[in-house]
């Protein structure tokens, strides 16, 4: 089956079994192997990735129905690669990870998060990130997550006072 | 006392005046009105009786644990054989379709995936909380069938149409295998005669045990 989309900006066409699990085409087709694998039941949440903006479990993704969408996986998150997006910066800045191997899925959970909901109380956090860390960095995590909440209001504050710099300039 | 005696020779005489004043055309007038008033009389009963047995025959469906896990009356999706709270502390959210980045569609796509044994059809969401099921008897989830206001502004036809023809529901029929690789029970009707009862129980009036 001949399936095309967009991964992390770049149009991509893969002939492969519909029924593949995406995580699959991700790590082996096209060699991306920030995305891990971690339970391959979509228990973990190690395989995250967004599809079309949202949280999607790559493992239990059946390739076929990524289609004609929009995925973004670790590497494509930050807008350059001389810009950390917002959470990547957090995660550094708390010194969140420990084996580090589940920690790709957590920040593109995070991320999912923070366009939904830009102020997540602990409570939103504990409800909406469910992944599973065996090192058990859920401590740093929340923190890391509330910084990249500011972090992105900072930034989007910022782009606004530039906007609005340029257009009484012009 | 007096006054009674006096009314009740009256009444009887006023009835027989009428009678004479409009007396039947014929023979075969009278004996087509009795056919017709016995088959009102009788019909509803029968048609009462085909409805609460059509009516159990579909909760066999309705109230199987494949509806029921996501009709909870909480907010809390179930799952499995045993009906558990959905691991990982699922939620129903704002639109019963989960909470970001937490939502149904996170894991479940539109079609069960038995290689990770997660189920799955289009539009996989919670039931919203005014059709939450659980604890209910099988004639209180029938009364909320037909409960406009918790249906969701739904006329028989149109829940006969929904339970009947909405691949979300049909999928109970074809829940596929679990993570073990194990097949999820299914109810213990076939599709097809589930269908027929749903339209048997409407036709018949959608009569509801008391
Ligand atoms: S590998 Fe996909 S959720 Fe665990
Ligand atoms: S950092 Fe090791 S599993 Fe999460």
């Amino acid at each position: 089956m001949t399936i095309s989309f967009k991964i992390n900006g770049k149009a991509q066409t893969v002939e492969v079994d519909g029924q593949t699990p995406l995580l699959w085409v991700i790590r082996d087709l096209l060699n991306l192997k920030g995305t891990k694998f971690g339970c391959g039941q979509a228990a973990c949440g190690a395989c995250t990735i967004h599809v079309n903006g949202e949280a999607v479990r790559s493992c239990s993704y059946a390739v076929k129905f990524a289609a004609d969408k929009e995925i973004t996986t670790i590497e494509g998150l930050s807008p350059s690669e001389e810009q950390l997006h917002p959470v990547q910066q957090a995660w550094i800045d708390e010194i969140v990870p420990q084996c580090g191997y589940c920690q790709p899925g957590f920040m593109m959970a995070t991320a999912a998060l923070l366009n939904k909901n830009p102020n997540p109380t602990d409570e939103d956090i504990d409800n909406s990130i469910i992944n599973i860390c065996r090192c058990a960095t859920y401590y740093r995590m929340r923190k890391a997550i509330h910084r990249a909440a500011k972090l992105t209001q900072a930034n989007m504050s910022a782009s606004t006072n530039q906007e609005e710099t340029t257009s009484e300039t012009h | 006392m007096k006054k009674s005696y006096l009314i009740t020779p009256f009444i009887f005489l006023c009835i027989i005046g009428l009678s004479l004043a409009f007396p039947p055309t014929n023979q075969a007038e009278v004996a087509t009105k009795k056919a017709s008033i016995s088959d009102t009389e009788v019909k509803p009963q029968q048609d009462k009786q085909a409805s609460l047995a059509a009516f159990d025959e579909m909760m066999k469906v309705v109230m199987h644990k494949r509806c029921m896990n996501c009709h909870p009356s909480d907010d809390f999706p179930r799952q499995g054989e045993d009906s558990h709270l959905h691991y990982f502390g699922i939620q129903r959210g704002k639109d019963g379709h989960g909470l970001p980045a937490a939502k149904c569609g996170t894991c479940h796509q539109s079609e069960n995936n038995d290689f990770s044994g997660v189920p799955g059809a289009p539009h996989w969401h919670l039931a919203p909380r005014s059709m939450g099921w659980q604890g209910l008897s099988k004639a209180e989830v029938g009364a909320a069938l037909l409960d406009k206001s918790k249906n969701g502004d739904r006329s028989l036809e149109d829940i006969v149409k929904h339970i009947t023809e909405d691949p979300l529901v049909l999928w109970v029929f074809n829940p596929g295998l679990n993570h073990e690789g194990t097949p999820r029970e299914a109810p213990p009707i076939s599709k097809e005669d589930y269908i027929k009862a749903v339209k048997k129980w409407a036709e018949t009036g959608a009569h509801l045990p008391q």
